[in-house]
């Protein structure tokens, strides 16, 4: 799935003259995310992800993204909950072990700040959802950084006694920080 | 005429106590439960509210006792029982901060803040820190373990005023 994405966007960028996408460094990018449960905020991290970024900020509309999650090595915070995070009520990683986003519509929103809008997928069920980020470039790559809420429920992340937004809020707060090498 | 605990000594004495006694049920029970469960998170945060409410509740305590000084013990009592028994009320109050102050203390280490009641943030009282935590938890048992039993012990020696001496020790507490 991955594969013929980044295959297409590749034959994108080689026909329309796209910028090539370039796969973020692991060591140096990073996606967080803060759960709220019982009112108490908790950080997690997704430890393994593959990012595949084409992007030019003179011609965001030639852009294309492409983000897969490895579900199943999710830091949610303690192992309990790590363990839980795997199961049928949550991501349910043996059925479906990838989130993955990937956009090719891009806005400038001023000041070095961008939208993409793209398709998110994660539990079977795919739907679109629009990401704000910001680039920063530096001397060697940039950073693709932003921050976003994202609803549990409506990819069904927490089912039957859990779907209880009393003991984990239905909103998801997810920070992520790419570096692209040039 | 028995001279009593002032009031507010009384009420904080008997509130401070069901606190711990419940406080220490709840520990025991989260801590048997298996895997994670709605239930379990909902019992730890209920156990971390009432552990606070303990130590703010004891914070008062101790500053209502530092300004208000305790009826005399009986006149009968033995120097070393005097002493004993005084030594048992420090130890108490030691404990009665440190367990709960462990027990938060655990909770910053495991990278849970607390939300007191789901209303009231707490600083976290350390980083993050998994190798930690472990031998923090293991302290919070053993100092929940040496409160309730020497707690076991004072009531036990409470009693033996009332009913072997028939002195005024447990009444002036009631
Ligand atoms: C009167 C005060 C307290 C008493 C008597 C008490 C007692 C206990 C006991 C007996 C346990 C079970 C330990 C074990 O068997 O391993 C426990 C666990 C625990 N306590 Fe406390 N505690 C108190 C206050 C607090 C406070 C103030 C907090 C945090 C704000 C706290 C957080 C915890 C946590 C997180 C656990 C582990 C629960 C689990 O993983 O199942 N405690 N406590």
């Amino acid at each position: 799935m991955r594969r013929t994405a980044l295959f297409l966007s590749l034959l994108a960028a080689g026909t329309l003259g796209q910028a090539q996408a370039a796969p973020a460094d692991p060591a140096k990018s990073s996606v967080k995310f803060v759960f709220t449960q019982m009112n108490v905020p908790v950080e997690g991290q997704f430890k393994k992800f593959a990012a595949d970024i084409a992007f030019d900020t003179a011609k965001p509309d030639t852009g294309k993204v492409n983000i897969a999650v490895d579900l199943a090595a999710t830091d949610a915070g303690s192992s309990d909950a790590n363990q839980a995070v795997q199961m049928k009520e949550w991501f349910n990683t043996g059925s479906y072990p990838k989130a993955t986003f990937s956009a090719s519509q891009f806005k400038p929103l001023g000041g070095g700040k961008f939208s993409a809008t793209g398709q998110f997928s994660v539990k079977g069920k795919t739907a679109n959802l629009t990401v704000p980020f910001t680039v920063k470039p530096d001397a060697k790559g940039s950073w693709y950084e932003g921050s976003f809420p994202l609803s549990r429920l409506a990819w069904k992340i927490g089912e039957g006694e859990w779907s209880d937004v009393g003991a984990v809020a239905d909103a998801v707060q997810v920070k992520f920080k790419l570096y692209v090498a040039k | 005429m028995i001279i009593k605990y002032t009031l507010p000594a009384r009420l904080l004495h008997w509130l401070v106590a069901l606190g711990i006694i419940a406080a220490f049920a709840l520990g025991l029970t989260t801590d048997s439960m298996e895997g994670f469960s709605l239930q379990k998170l909902k019992l730890i945060n209920y156990h971390k509210w009432l552990g606070i409410t303990v130590l703010g509740l004891v914070a008062i305590r101790l500053l209502w006792r530092l300004s208000h000084r305790p009826p005399e013990l009986p006149a009968q009592m033995q120097p070393w029982e005097k002493q004993v028994a005084h030594y048992t009320h420090m130890l108490l109050y030691v404990l009665m901060f440190a367990v709960p102050l462990g027990g938060w203390l655990y909770s910053s280490a495991k990278g849970f803040p607390v939300v007191w009641l789901g209303l009231v943030e707490l600083p976290n009282l350390m980083d993050k820190n998994e190798e930690l935590a472990g031998t923090i938890k293991f302290m919070h048992k053993i100092g929940a373990w040496t409160l309730v039993l020497l707690a076991v012990a004072h009531a036990a020696a409470a009693l033996k005023h009332h009913f072997i001496q028939k002195d005024d020790v447990l009444k002036r507490m009631l």
